[in-house]
């Protein structure tokens, strides 16, 4: 082992410290890459959003690079291009999330109102829109029976999913060896890879067998729904189950709780955030579901308030509808709005959604502390 | 309350494998028995096999018979739950519910079970068992707290407090004190010195000192390799173990000349 390679520190020096670039150099840096990636996009044909952004994440990395590699050393620079790397990633990770909500919101919010979630489509035609975009009338027609077939559907379908699914991870987690609980795992694999339409047909074709051909209501959504459904809430409880640490059910069992007790009494309850949230992420998943919906609860567009008889409207199906098959071909635009303001609507259910997922999670998680 | 077990011929299986091998032994109720023995030696196989808890791994088994009292725990018709009842445990790792206070903690053993408890009876069981861990004056303030709050050593002894507020007849402690600064060792050892009034106590200890401090007998287990099943080589008071075994090995391994 040689120690020639390291210079001697110099006279007076911590032999720990070494050469270090001031701490806003990057701050530095990427403000210049930015001014000059706008001036070299702009001397290059033109500016345009592409090439600024390329030119100037280009400069900052190669500067940062080469500059802290001069000053501070071959780790350092390798560190600062690798972190620059990962942001730029993150970024573009960024882009398609943020320009999908960003158009939602600028084109749905041209009808997203108060009276748009609170009416539905019933007896608006063609002649409507046409007299609006003429400012003769107000434009009129929402999405309430929409977001009312939506409720119900998902909550249906989150009835019949949980107790299902719930069931079946305790199964595998608890009881399940052998044979039995590897065909399990192996189906809800598989059930997982469904294409949502099929999730539909089957839905469709089960009610056609029991109902008669053609039967079309929420319910026939719902069941759709839960076919998609069941195994992401079997996947996801099972992952929390197993984590409940073997401590805790040894120390049930040890005070002569019998294990269906310490079940439902310890292990549940220990790991109850996290199915509750992965239930939330589940039914998030779900309510966007299209496909399923229109083979199953069909269209409609009056407020129908009651899942087991006649066609549902639900959100996307809406969408669909209104996007698809506007009401006056030769004046879609209101209809169009229509179908961006029920969207901006399904994408703010998600995000509550989401923020309930995180809310439970926080409530229901285990306490610590005095 | 306490009650004694007579272990005949024991063989402890995983599967196939033979951990454990042929062990017999009388263990006095009022007393504290204490195993020692090298890692891996099949001490809390062995224990585990006192209340049928091995039976939670699965694949374990045992054949032979252990009896509490003149019962066989092994018997036809016998409930490991019952089993578990009267033969409380105490892990090597404190393990408190996370999700319970530490009343409810205590209370564990009634609460899972849904047994019906007036509020007074509830009461008092805190107190007592709290009181009985030694536990009573740090927590008297907290009780709505989770128990998770607490420190290890603490959390132990409302691992204890849970175990005995269902007043069972043995108690299995598997290594409590491994993860235990001394003073809260201490505060254990002096507990066990308090609970073998009442209860009969059987201790996993890879502190000699602990076993000859605590203990009124002492199984030394050993294994003659690895694969091999471990055996019972000696049990005698404490006393004869430490100062003046009769196993060669024994001797060697109290007094640290081992392997
Ligand atoms: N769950 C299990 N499955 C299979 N074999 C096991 C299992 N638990 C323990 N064994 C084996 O049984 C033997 C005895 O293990 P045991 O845990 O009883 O030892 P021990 O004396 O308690 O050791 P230590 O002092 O380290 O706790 C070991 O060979 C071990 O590998
Ligand atoms: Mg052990």
């Amino acid at each position: 082992m040689s120690v020639a390679t390291k210079p001697a520190p110099p006279a007076g020096a911590s032999s720990l410290a070494q050469n270090q670039l001031p701490r806003y150099t990057t701050q530095l840096v990427l403000v210049l890459s930015i001014a000059a990636g706008a001036g070299l996009s702009a001397l290059f044909g033109g500016f345009s959003i592409v090439s600024f952004a390329v030119l100037s994440v280009l400069a900052f990395l190669v500067v940062n690079t080469v500059l802290s590699g001069v000053v501070e050393g071959r780790r350092k620079a390798k560190d600062k291009l690798v972190t620059g790397l990962v942001y730029t990633a993150f970024g573009i990770a960024l882009v398609p999330l943020v320009s999908v909500i960003w158009s939602v919101v600028d084109n749905g919010m041209a009808r997203f109102s108060i009276d748009f979630l609170t009416t539905s489509m019933r007896n608006v035609t063609g002649l409507n829109d046409q007299q609006a975009l003429e400012g003769t009338a107000p434009f009129i027609g929402g999405a309430y029976h929409a977001i009312l077939g939506t409720f119900l559907i998902t909550g249906l379908a989150t009835v019949i999913s949980v107790p299902i699914g719930l069931l079946t991870s305790v199964y595998l987690v608890e009881y399940g060896r052998g044979r039995l609980a590897k065909a399990i795992t192996f189906f809800v694999d598989v059930m997982t890879g469904i294409p949502s339409i099929v999730a539909g047909l089957f839905a469709a074709a089960l009610f056609a067998v029991l109902f008669g051909v053609g039967t079309r209501n929420g319910f026939a959504g719902a069941v759709a729904l839960s076919v998609l459904m069941i195994p992401v809430v079997v996947r996801s409880s099972e992952e929390m189950l197993r984590i409940v640490p073997n401590e805790l059910r040894e120390a049930a069992y040890a005070l002569g709780v019998p294990k269906w007790r310490t079940i439902v009494r310890v292990v549940i309850p220990t790991a109850i955030s996290g199915i509750a949230s992965g239930v939330t992420l589940a039914i998030a998943r779900v309510v966007g579901e299209t496909a399923p919906l229109i083979v199953t609860a069909g269209f409609t567009s009056s407020i129908n308030n009651n899942p087991f008889s006649d066609w549902m409207m639900s959100l996307p199906a809406y969408v669909y509808s209104q996007a698809m098959r506007p009401l006056s071909g030769s004046s879609p635009q209101p209809s169009f709005d229509r179908a961006w303001a029920a969207a901006l609507t399904l994408i703010l259910i998600v995000m509550l959604l989401n923020l309930v997922a995180r809310l439970i999670a926080r409530l229901f998680a285990p306490k610590t502390g005095r | 309350m306490s009650k004694r077990i007579d272990v005949g011929d024991l063989n402890v299986y995983y599967g196939s494998f033979l951990a454990v091998e042929g062990v017999s032994m009388a263990i006095e109720p009022r007393s504290v028995t204490a195993f020692i023995g090298p890692s891996g030696c099949g001490k809390s196989t062995f224990i585990r096999t006192l209340n049928r808890m091995h039976e939670v791994i699965p694949g374990a088994r045992v054949q032979g018979k252990v009896l509490l009292d003149g019962e066989d725990l092994y018997g036809p018709n016998v409930d490991p739950v019952t089993v578990r009842r009267q033969v409380g445990m105490v892990f090597q790792r404190p393990n408190p519910f996370p999700t319970m206070s530490i009343r409810d903690n205590v209370l564990a053993g009634m609460k899972l079970n849904s047994t019906r408890l007036s509020r007074n009876d509830a009461k008092d069981i805190v107190e007592r068992s709290l009181r009985g861990a030694n536990l009573w004056n740090e927590v008297k303030d907290r009780l709505d707290k989770p128990g998770s709050g607490l420190s290890g050593g603490q959390q132990q002894r409302l691992c204890i407090a849970r175990a005995i507020a269902v007043q069972p007849d043995v108690l299995l402690m598997d290594e409590p004190c491994s993860a235990l600064d001394p003073i809260s060792t201490l505060a254990i050892e002096d507990l066990i010195g308090e609970l073998k009034k009442n209860y009969t106590i059987v201790i996993v200890t890879h502190n000699m000192q602990q076993a000859a401090r605590v203990s009124d007998r002492t199984a030394f287990f050993n294994i003659a390799g690895t694969g091999k099943p471990g055996k019972l080589i000696e049990m005698d008071d404490t006393t004869k173990i430490f100062t003046n075994p009769t196993v060669k090995a024994t001797e060697d391994y109290v007094s640290g000349r081992f392997g």
